[in-house]
């Protein structure tokens, strides 16, 4: 039975930095991922990652706007040890090879982005994500010897023993079906978000909450979950992100009388104001039927404002898609747009190291909540979030490791899963197919649990969740194979998808004020008395419980916020 | 201001579907999906996955062109699936306007549409030593490099390991031993890097072994391959032009001196000089190469295939002695291309993301990502073909 001091599950941004920082100790660790590392959706970040790294910026700049973008519900000791942290990561990364563009001097250059009192982004064209998770992958080859990968290796279950403790994980060998047991001292989830609990949403296939789920189905407390980030720049047929770099750039937002509407909502930031803020703006306009296109439910988005030479080298990623999923040359006309589903702020609730409240369990990245974004995330800082706090969660564990013995698992929880699986196999074709269920949690949340809310929608919107969670247990699927049998994991991430849609869904109803990404018609104003707290989710037997837990201050008090 | 949407049209995709569980060999199956004809390949894949067969096995995730996950030929171009219209495939389908998927080439397919890219792909990587060779001593901020530099690279980095150029390398099919398209681009990626310490072994490395820079049989098939645009073959020919320029590095193979004297004699005459071929191949690019050991080897040796050619009077002994004669006025405009081609810049001159827009008209197509495979009715960008010039 394999063994590891230091076992990561996913391998995007967050999980390849945790893997580095713990081998870099002499740790033994494995990283494992249900796709080859480079596919990871940390892939897709476009825009850059922030860090106050100008000789006129100071990172208490970083972190307040970090702070009040996070409209104040961000743990600041937790942000002030990202934004402290940023500028030395960004040379960590520069330094093992990451192409950064330049300015004429030769330093790194930096974009303006949204929501920052400065230019404080840098950045590799418009595929800072890929460039970054490459060069962390280009750092695995180098260490094959220490740190040892499972790339397509689907993880079904964490490993809790007797006394609650995190052991490991079971895992499924993508490619032949075999399952193994896993011993760990320490597991760290760095496995992502769950943004295909929406449809449309910019994030890929794979992100279907896998890490929140086994987390939450251990006893793991999830945090802010509902706090969904809908981006202000989505295509609107099939949600595919367009960077808010192209905004940073001096791309503007027009309406159907081709107004740059964000005079009224953000006079002073513009387009360039937080993302929740931009999004909401996007939405009234289009609700009060200054919308474009067809079915007057976009923006024009113009980016034919920015120098055609400078798109082409800075935003070149976009011209692609512009061309190819919308038929536009971005350089030349404006691109229709509208908010679409991009980022959850919540997940496993963790320290500033990782831990989560299972001993031996760890999570980093879009998985966890430290809470460093709170009700809204910046752009640039969720690159940022991960490498800090996957690094942070790497060293920790190993050094945690250090003073363990290897935990010896039995294969109790695998008979488990693999029954759990053949029993799906052999499900009737009576029953709704798992595809359909799918669709429809997709198509709810984005009606009832979006950019407004209010109590009926989300009551409608749990009564759904809970029918369709009914309706997985008998859902089937086609495929009886164990070579690449893609059907059964798709009916394991139905699973965990509606796991997490529930824990959002009870915490958007009980958080009965606007604050960040929820914005509730019915409680329309901010209420720090009563709500400037962090609403936990814990599974209880086989429901949400609701508690509570406080915000961090550290020298920022809540203020009114203003773009 | 563009109006996308189009109604939806039924769409037939004919997918090679190999089940490795079922001893059986591969075979077609067909689905009919309806989706809006601008949609991809991968959506209209997806669609008959949902409604009809949750088994068919595609990788796919990001549905963007960035994850590099769903490479695939269709109607036998590779490309990616999520990459490609519907109703551009349909248009370079066979008669039928049938769409047919197949798994890349030259790598072993593990089901269905789902090959192993590990075998191959990720193997060769593996061969160019891919990551920084950092120049110590490390610096404390970051380390000061022209601007051009790190966005020259930037078009390998572009590179999203998507397998489609590897899936359609001619040489690679000859030698399944060339480190090929993909590898040697991200080779480029470090040999270009200013911040890499060992960019004189690396490039030995890959001149000196036979499957090298120097296996690549310049075919284009990657450029045309390449859905980023990351123009792997202009790489390698980079690669090759700084092992012979910059470090003077001899490929053992004797096509470097080959080229050098197809270039020099037509220089010199017009056209071909095919007497003087070899002897300058082996003994040197002047008049005085024949007198070369290696080159009269060479010549003693290519006698009898000569002297065939002269009785089956498909050589001429005057011409291939003394040459073919031009017009002098037709001389010297193929010399002035010489003098043009030789003035230019060298080394940043054909980057897609440096000068894709400088060499274009205004009102031009953009040269950007414009090698996809989908069928595009943009040609590729005059920058783009940087192996073309010697």
């Amino acid at each position: 039975m394999p063994s590891h001091d230091v076992l990561i599950i996913g391998a995007g941004l967050a999980g390849q930095r945790a893997a580095l920082a713990a081998a870099q100790t002499g740790a033994s660790v494995a990283i494992m991922s249900k796709v080859h590392p480079v596919r990871s959706h940390s892939v897709a970040a476009a825009g850059g990652i922030n860090a106050a790294i100008s000789v006129d910026d100071d990172w208490h700049s970083h972190a307040y706007d970090t702070v009040k973008g996070s409209d104040f519900l961000g743990d600041q000791d937790a942000i002030e040890v990202m934004c402290s942290e940023a500028p030395h990561e960004v040379m960590h990364l520069e330094h093992i090879g990451v192409t950064f563009h330049r300015n004429e001097g030769g330093e790194l250059d930096l974009r303006a982005f949204g929501g920052a009192s400065m230019k404080r982004t840098a950045y590799v064209a418009d595929i800072t994500g890929q460039a970054i998770l490459h060069v962390l992958y280009e750092q695995l080859m180098k260490h094959h010897e220490t740190v040892t990968r499972y790339e397509e290796w689907f993880t079904t279950s964490l490993l809790q023993d007797d006394e609650g403790r995190c052991r490991g994980v079971v895992a499924r060998d993508v490619r032949t079906g075999r399952m193994e047991t896993f011993n760990a001292k320490n597991t760290i989830l760095a496995c992502g978000g769950a943004g295909q609990v929406y449809r449309p949403t910019t994030n890929a296939l794979i992100v279907t909450g896998d890490g929140i789920a086994q987390a939450y189905r251990i006893g793991a407390p999830l945090m802010d979950m509902e706090m969904v980030q809908y981006h202000p720049t989505t295509l609107a047929e099939n949600g595919i992100l367009i960077t808010e770099g192209a905004r940073g750039e001096g791309a503007v937002l027009l309406n159907s009388e081709g107004e740059r509407f964000m005079e009224k909502y953000a006079p002073n930031k513009m387009e360039l104001a937080s993302r929740d803020v931009v999004s909401r703006a996007e939405q009234t306009e289009i609700l009060e039927g200054r919308g474009v296109g067809a079915e007057r439910s976009g923006i024009w988005l113009d980016i034919t404002k920015v120098p055609r030479k400078r798109t082409l080298e800075a935003l070149r990623e976009i011209v692609n898609i512009g061309k190819d999923f919308a038929g536009v040359d971005i350089t030349r006309e404006p691109i229709m747009i509208q908010p679409g589903q991009h980022y959850i702020m919540g997940g496993v609730k963790t320290d500033i190291d990782g831990a989560t409240s299972i001993e031996g369990l760890y999570a980093a990245g879009e998985v966890a909540c430290v809470s460093v974004h709170g009700g809204n995330r910046l752009g640039a800082n969720s690159l940022l979030d991960t490498l800090i706090f996957g690094r942070r969660a790497g060293e920790h564990a190993a050094a945690r490791s250090a003073t363990m013995g290897m935990p010896k698992a039995t294969d109790a929880q695998m008979r488990e899963d693999v029954a759990t699986i053949d029993a799906i196999i052999a499900r009737p074709r009576t029953s709704r197919r798992v595809s359909e269920i799918k669709q429809e949690l997709g198509d709810t949340m984005n009606q009832y649990v979006a950019v407004y809310r209010d109590e009926a929608g989300l009551a409608q919107a749990l009564e759904i969740v809970k029918r369709l969670q009914e309706e997985s247990k008998s859902a089937y699927i086609d495929d009886r194979g164990t070579v690449f049998n893609q059907d059964v994991l798709g009916a394991l991430e139905l699973g965990y998808m509606l796991d997490c849609a529930q824990a959002t869904v009870v915490a958007a109803i009980e958080r009965k004020e606007s604050r960040g990404a929820q914005f509730r018609t019915d409680f329309p104003e901010r209420n720090d008395a009563e709500w400037l707290k962090h609403i936990d989710i814990s599974l209880n037997g086989s429901d949400p419980e609701v508690s509570y837990s406080p915000v961090t201050m550290t020298q920022w008090e809540p203020e009114e916020r203003k773009y | 201001m563009a109006e996308t949407h189009k109604p939806p049209e039924q769409f037939t995709l004919r997918l090679r579907r190999f089940d490795p569980e079922s001893g059986e060999a591969p075979y077609w199956d067909e689905h009919t999906i309806e989706l809006e004809p601008h949609r991809s390949v991968l959506e209209g894949i997806l669609q008959a996955k949902a409604a009809a067969d949750g088994s068919i096995g595609i990788r796919c995730s990001c549905r963007a062109a960035i994850c590099g996950s769903c490479g695939v030929r269709i109607n036998g171009e590779p490309g990616l699936a999520c990459h490609t219209h519907l109703d551009h495939a349909r248009a370079s389908a066979g008669a039928d306007g049938v769409i047919e998927v197949e798994p890349m080439g030259n790598m072993p397919v593990i089901k269905d549409l789902i090959v192993d890219m590990d075998a191959v792909h990720w193997k060769k990587v593996q061969r160019v030593t891919p990551w920084l060779i950092a120049k110590q001593p490390v610096p404390e901020r970051e380390y000061l490099v022209e601007k051009e530099a790190m966005v020259d690279i930037t078009q390998s980095m572009a590179c999203i390991q998507c397998g489609a150029c590897v899936s359609d390398c001619l040489a690679m099919e000859v030698d399944p031993g060339f480190i090929g398209p993909a590898a040697l681009a991200k080779a480029y990626r470090f040999v270009g890097d200013p911040r890499d310490d060992e960019q004189d072994v690396r490039l030995r490395d890959l001149a000196e072994d036979p499957q090298g820079i120097f296996d690549c049989t310049h075919c284009f098939k990657c450029v045309e391959a390449c859905p980023k645009g990351v123009n792997p073959m202009g790489q390698i020919m980079r690669l090759r032009r700084i092992a012979i320029d910059d470090q003077k590095i001899v490929d053992k193979n004797n096509g470097q001196r080959h080229e050098a004297t197809m270039v020099g004699l037509i220089k010199d005459y017009g056209l071909l000089h095919e007497a003087e071929m070899v002897p300058r191949s082996y003994g040197g690019n002047s008049w005085f190469g024949k007198f070369h050991p290696a080159a009269g080897k060479e010549l003693l040796a290519s006698l009898p295939v000569a002297i065939k050619g002269v009785l089956k009077g498909k050589i001429n002994p005057k011409i291939a002695i003394f040459g073919h004669k031009i017009p002098a006025a037709d001389l010297k405009n193929v010399q002035r291309i010489y003098d043009k081609v030789e003035s230019r810049p060298e080394r940043y001159e054909l980057n897609l993301y440096i000068t894709g827009y400088d060499e274009v008209d205004e009102e031009t197509p953009v040269p950007v990502g414009t090698t996809a495979t989908n069928g595009d009715d943009e040609s590729p960008a005059a920058p783009d073909t940087e192996g073309s010039a010697a």
